[in-house]
């Protein structure tokens, strides 16, 4: 057989430092990317239909069991849409408490990706364990916030993974007075660890990749998106979470069967990039103040800005739980009671990464009748995939397979893509090309 | 001295990845493990060498894909001692609800082309496909039971775990009965212990995400469901959750379908 001198096919079989698992397939032809195909290894769980004929709280603990890294991120949404479609209101103190929860995750979530899978490979380590031998202080700093981001989880859940603090209405129990002060004072004494993770982030070395795109995100008038708002895109778009789908498409691409998600036919991004692109006026001034001095500046087109961006929403979430650690009261009651009946209703909160939603039908019965679940992973597939193809073709297709892999991952990786959360990822099959020479 | 670390690995089916944050959530902790052992495979950590064999292998995940019931047979070929952590890899998982209903429907309702899919009918256990050397319950399992396991390992002995229920542990623990005080149905006294009893501590119904405890007498318990006014569909619902197909629930959730039809 004779090679094509022109053509290479590239299969990297494990995007390593992604949580779940996947592969990408590229094909080139005369220095052009013909195929672009990122597969992912994930057998679907069918968790809408696993969740028709249960009653509102169940689904509060099933839906956790999509993703083990932001289960509050579906808890959450599954809450707000019961909420709404049974017309609940629970109040400031449940409000309160379900953005600390929240801020909990966003801590934990975003730095298991800052310290165990991000700045090792900025810092070109193999893995933590090889980092914490040169940066021992670093990583050491960082599993503190980890750890206290699984506290913050388990102080209203009881557990950083699957909590069971959390119902329709709001929680099932209030912590003590004493047990939010302990975390308290430990927040307090770590929040300098936080703020000393923006300058280290900014200071990494970031490639030169400037891509327009559409950011879309969470926007509340009056603070930074966690748990509500309006949904809006960088190129105007300002819609109730109910029309989400006059808006967006999903549909399952030819060579993958993986649901992809697009805005008026063209990719977006979301997740935290996104998110302080669009609501960087939220963002506290020192925090301005201390990007500028590292030069970073936001809204950012750079995708590599993104692991500063999750910096930045560590060190906000911690001055946020400190702020509503400070006002905590016990509450008469930590939840409103559950009246259910048949209607539908719309989720929609800031998962780590981006925007979760959720809709949720229920019969007579109170019972789910129909669910949908679209996840910040799927809604990001088809961005990566533009990305990849912008930023190959940049760097140049005639660098060897191992330079094109590696980067390849590395801007895989800016996205932090769970895989587990997208419910609608199938495993695909790889076609490898004969590499007779 | 020079010691020969036991190769570790951790490998993921068809899961939500909560059991392998047991490992990542020992934070600095696992740092310091790695002086112990080598892991010498677990993607979500950075370390991929999936044709390394291993002297430890950890399972989280369900077998649920026909690729799945290979990659399985490998591993196992592969690894010397072989532990299934967590509900997914010990019992099938949430996701094998679908071993209830006719799987095709289901994927028909979710994706526009459903040919295309590549998916088992039933989603099932480790042990359904290998030989199994020891077994962790729990949706997730938590760090404590990874730890007490390798050092069991490190120290040439089998591990054990306890299997007596969260209601004793309950107990222990002096919480207020919610069974007992409120109504309300909790899966406590047939679950077995190894979270602490936290629902039970957080005032509410345990759902029996640890799976069944050693001898559970889920029919006694169906009846005081009964008693309490729960329907058939929902004592069935109870059964038919976290641990579906763990053999007592299983049983139990068929029993009580039957009942109520
Ligand atoms: S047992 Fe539960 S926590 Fe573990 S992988 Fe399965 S769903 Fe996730
Ligand atoms: S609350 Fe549940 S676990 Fe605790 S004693 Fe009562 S029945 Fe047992
Ligand atoms: S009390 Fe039951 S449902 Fe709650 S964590 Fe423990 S085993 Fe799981």
């Amino acid at each position: 057989m004779k090679k094509n001198l022109n053509k290479r096919e590239i299969n990297i079989p494990i995007l390593t430092r992604v949580e779940g698992e996947g592969a990408l397939n590229l094909q080139i032809e005369a220095g052009k990317i013909t195929r672009l195909e990122l597969a992912i290894y994930e057998p679907p769980r069918l968790f809408e239909k696993i969740l028709e004929g249960r009653e509102p709280n169940e689904v509060v603990d099933a839906v956790a069991r999509i993703c083990g890294i932001c289960p509050v991120a579906y808890q959450m949404s599954a809450v707000h849409a019961i909420e709404s479609c049974f017309d609940m209101a629970p109040g400031e103190w449940v409000r309160n408490m379900r953005r600390l929860f929240y801020c909990g995750e966003w801590i934990e979530s975003h730095s298991i990706h800052v310290y165990m899978l991000a700045a090792p490979d900025f810092l070109g380590y193999s893995s933590m364990t090889d980092m914490a031998r040169d940066y021992p202080d670093i990583v050491r700093d960082g599993m503190k916030i980890h750890s206290l981001g699984t506290r913050l989880m388990a102080l209203l859940g009881k557990r950083a993974v699957h909590p069971v603090g959390a119902c329709v209405g709001g929680f099932y129990h209030a912590p003590s007075l004493e047990e939010v002060h302990n975390l308290l004072v430990q927040f307090e004494t770590c929040l300098p660890l936080a703020e000393a993770l923006i300058p280290f982030t900014a200071k990494l070395n970031f490639p030169k990749a400037e891509h327009e795109f559409t950011a879309v995100s969470l926007h509340q008038p009056s603070e930074y998106p966690i748990n509500e708002g309006r949904i809006q895109s960088s190129s105007g778009l300002d819609i109730d979470i109910s029309e989400y789908m006059d808006f967006f498409q999903q549909h399952q691409v030819a060579y993958s069967t993986a649901q992809h998600s697009t805005l008026s036919g063209k990719t977006y991004l979301t997740g935290p990039l996104a998110r302080i692109n669009l609501n960087y006026k939220h963002i506290p001034k020192n925090i301005q103040r201390l990007l500028k001095k590292n030069q970073i500046h936001f809204p950012s087109t750079n995708m590599f800005h993104s692991i500063v961006a999750r910096a930045v929403e560590i060190y906000y979430a911690m001055i946020e739980s400190i702020r509503l650690m400070r006002l905590y009261v016990t509450p008469p009651e930590s939840r409103i009671k559950l009246t259910a009946k048949a209607g539908n209703g719309y989720g929609c909160t800031e998962a780590p990464r981006g925007i979760l939603w959720h809709y949720f039908e229920f019969a007579e019965t109170g019972l789910v009748k129909r669910a949908r679940i679209i996840a910040p992973t799927s809604q990001n597939l088809s961005r990566i995939e533009e990305d990849l193809r912008h930023s190959l073709e940049e760097y140049g297709l005639d660098r060897s397979d191992d330079d094109l892999r590696y980067y390849s991952e590395k801007i895989i990786r800016n996205y932090d893509p769970c895989i587990s959360c997208a419910t609608h990822f199938l495993r695909l099959k790889i076609e490898r090309v004969d590499s007779q020479l | 001295m020079n010691i020969i670390k036991p190769k570790i690995a951790v490998y993921k089916f068809t899961s939500c990845d909560g059991c392998q944050l047991a490992f990542l959530n020992m934070g600095i902790e696992l740092v310091a493990l790695q002086e112990m052992i080598e892991i010498i495979h677990f993607p979500e950590f950075g370390i991929s060498n999936p044709n390394i064999s291993a002297d430890i292998a950890f399972i989280e995940g369900s077998i649920s894909t026909p690729q799945e019931k290979k990659r399985i047979q490998a591993i196992r070929h592969g690894s010397r001692f072989l532990i299934t952590i967590g509900a997914c890899a010990t019992a099938g998982g949430i996701q094998a609800l679908r071993n209830f209903s006719d799987v095709n429907t289901w994927v028909a309702d979710i994706y526009p082309h459903p040919a295309s899919l590549s998916t088992l009918k039933t989603s099932t256990a480790i042990s359904h496909h290998v030989k199994v050397d020891f077994e962790l319950w729990g949706c997730p399992v938590n760090s404590a039971q990874i730890l007490n396991a390798l050092k069991s390992l490190l120290m040439n002995a089998t591990p054990t775990a306890r299997r007596d229920s969260v209601c004793m542990e309950c107990k222990r623990q002096g919480h207020i009965c919610v069974m007992v005080t409120k109504n309300i149905p909790c899966m406590g006294p047939v679950t077995q212990t190894g979270c602490g009893a936290i629902c039970p501590h957080a005032g509410r119904d345990c759902y029996g995400c640890y799976g069944p405890s050693e001898n559970p007498n889920s029919q006694s318990l169906s009846r005081r469901f009964s008693n309490i006014g729960l329907s058939g569909e929902a004592i069935t619902r109870r059964f038919r959750f976290i641990n579906n197909q763990a053999p007592a629930f299983l049983e139990a959730g068929n029993l009580n379908e039957k009942k109520s039809k």
